[in-house]
């Protein structure tokens, strides 16, 4: 084995590799997030539909979208092999009392689990809007007047039917909670893993860490709850809304 | 609550202890009765207790790990009432006192659990995992002949301190038996970053990292995800920011080192 592939399949360089794409991943949904929140316009899709239509086809953003398949890819892959090396670490027999909700956070200790979940929520939501678009073409278009977007895919309008689906707004709701506690944890320990570990700058890692993990959970799982609570089929306001809000102000 | 009683009274105990008659036995948890213990013995001291009532009616005594008792050499490997070292914040068992405890409890005690740290017997658990470890690099070549003059080589303060916070890891593998993964990097790390602080260290600071790392991993023990359990078991508060050092001493000495295997 040559001193790169054993620097890489070592414990810390397997740990590296997951920290990288994890954190890789992070920018990530920070793009994928801030585009979706065109979702809001509620100019019919015309905004969320023309974005949609330029990160399908623009060839700079089909070619960086290799690196999130390698991103995910990598870190997935790394996931599967560290969990089996740790799980084999601990060995078969285990304690008969164990306390460790005392010395550690249950989110650090659950991440492959939590990870698990995302992965499985990944699938479903890539088969019903990527898939569809790039490979199905099921996708009906969104017509008008307008030469320009005509053709253009109405992904706006198969979001807003997936939306409201309620199995469906529940596996995303369920997904984005796994998410934010999964970068709870694997924010800070992303910088961690990296070796950036120093008394200045660790403390604002990790509150900053805090923060993205409930922004952007939050702000992922609004659009489903949103459409599902507050609109009709067609994405519009729907006449109840205000009496929706209303009751759920009054539930809390 | 704490600092010792005279007027406490002794204390009767309900012990769950981990018995098992050699490394290939199966072993499982037996119940035991102690009587009459001081709030102010140490824990060990009431193993003591239970063994030599073992010893008298006949039975075969329990084997646990000590050897200095007074929280300087690492020994003292028990899992007690599901923590490494029992519940008490930085302390060995050694160190652990039965006024922590209350009369009528039930404590149970097991030993360290990791693949790589086999059972002995009942709770003596074989460490030599961590002996190899150090063996592959935690060292420093001294020259022979006169000895140095010990202000020659000048170290900041600052470094220094880092050094022997580094420096305290007594190897007790706490970090081991807490950590979901059985990971040993806290163990690995602290000598790491010992050494490749100090002016004497720099000689093997490449070959030291990359090959303890290299053995760590043969011993089969588990990768960190920064869960943080070994810094909150281990008795002398060794921190999480070892790891880091680990991690950046590791890739930048696989980066620069010459070693291509
Ligand atoms: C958008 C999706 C995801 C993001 C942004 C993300 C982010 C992260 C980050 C930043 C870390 C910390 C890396 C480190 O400590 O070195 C991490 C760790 C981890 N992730 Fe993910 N992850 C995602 C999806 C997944 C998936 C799909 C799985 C499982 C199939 C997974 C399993 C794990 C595991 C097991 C760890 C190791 C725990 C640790 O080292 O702290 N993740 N993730
Ligand atoms: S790092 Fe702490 S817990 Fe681990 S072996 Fe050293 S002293 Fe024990
Ligand atoms: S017996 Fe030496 S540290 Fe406990």
């Amino acid at each position: 084995m040559s001193w790169i592939s054993k620097t890489f399949t070592s414990s810390i360089g397997r740990k590296i590799i997951m920290s990288l794409s994890g954190l890789f991943l992070c920018t990530f949904l920070v793009v994928h997030l801030i585009g979706n929140l065109q979702l809001f316009k509620h100019d019919g899709g015309a905004a969320f539909n023309t974005y949609s239509h330029f990160m399908g086809t623009n060839p700079i953003i089909r070619t960086i979208e290799w690196g999130l398949v390698l991103g995910f890819g990598f870190h997935i892959y790394e996931a599967l092999m560290l969990t089996r090396r740790n799980k084999a670490a601990r060995g078969s027999q285990g304690y008969v009392s164990n306390h460790s909700e005392q010395n550690s956070e249950w989110t650090s200790r659950n991440m492959g689990i939590l990870g698990t979940i995302i992965l499985i929520f990944l699938i479903v939501h890539l088969y019903n809007f990527f898939w569809r678009a790039r490979f199905a073409g099921d996708i009906p278009k969104m017509g008008g007047a307008d030469p320009l977007t005509r053709d253009y895919d109405n992904l706006y309008m198969a979001v807003v039917d997936s939306f409201h689906i309620w199995w469906y707004v529940l596996l995303y709701v369920a997904a984005q909670i796994s998410l934010g506690y999964h970068l709870w944890h694997g924010f800070r320990s992303g910088f961690q893993t990296l070796g950036l570990n120093h008394r200045k700058y660790t403390p604002a890692i990790k509150y900053i860490g805090y923060a993205f993990a409930v922004l952007v959970s939050a702000g992922f799982a609004s659009m489903p709850l949103y459409f599902f609570l507050f609109t009709n089929a067609q994405g519009e306001l729907a006449a109840n809304a205000s009496a929706v809000l209303q009751s759920v102000a009054a539930a809390f | 609550m704490a600092g010792s009683n005279p007027n406490a009274k002794p204390m009767n105990l309900t012990l769950k202890v981990w018995r098992q008659p050699n490394r290939q036995a199966q072993g499982k948890i037996v119940d035991y009765q102690v009587k009459d213990i001081s709030p102010d013995m140490s824990f060990l001291e009431m193993l003591d207790v239970l063994n030599e009532d073992l010893l008298r009616g006949g039975q075969d005594p329990v084997a646990f790990d000590h050897d200095c008792r007074e929280g300087i050499c690492g020994s003292c490997d028990l899992f007690i009432n599901g923590r490494s070292h029992g519940p008490e914040k930085g302390t060995t068992t050694c160190q652990l006192h039965m006024r922590k405890f209350s009369d009528g409890d039930t404590i149970t005690i097991e030993p360290w659990r990791a693949s790589s740290f086999p059972v002995n017997k009942d709770l003596s658990v074989d460490r030599s995992a961590f002996d190899r470890i150090i063996q592959a690099g935690g060292y420093v070549s001294v020259n022979t002949g006169g000895a140095p003059d010990g202000n020659e080589i000048p170290i900041p303060k600052e470094i220094s301190d880092r050094a022997f916070e580094a420096a305290t890891c007594i190897g007790c593998g706490a970090c081991v038996a807490a950590c979901k993964n059985a990971s040993a990097m806290l163990f690995v790390s602290a000598k790491v970053s010992q050494l490749a602080l100090l002016p004497q260290g720099q000689v093997e600071r490449k070959t030291r990292v990359e090959n303890m790392v290299a053995q760590m991993d043969k011993e089969g023990f588990g990768a960190c995800t920064n869960i943080g359990s070994c810094a909150a078991e281990c008795p002398v508060g060794i921190s999480l920011e070892n790891i880091a050092i680990l991690n950046r001493e590791f890739l930048a000495a696989k980066a620069s080192s010459n070693n291509l295997a």
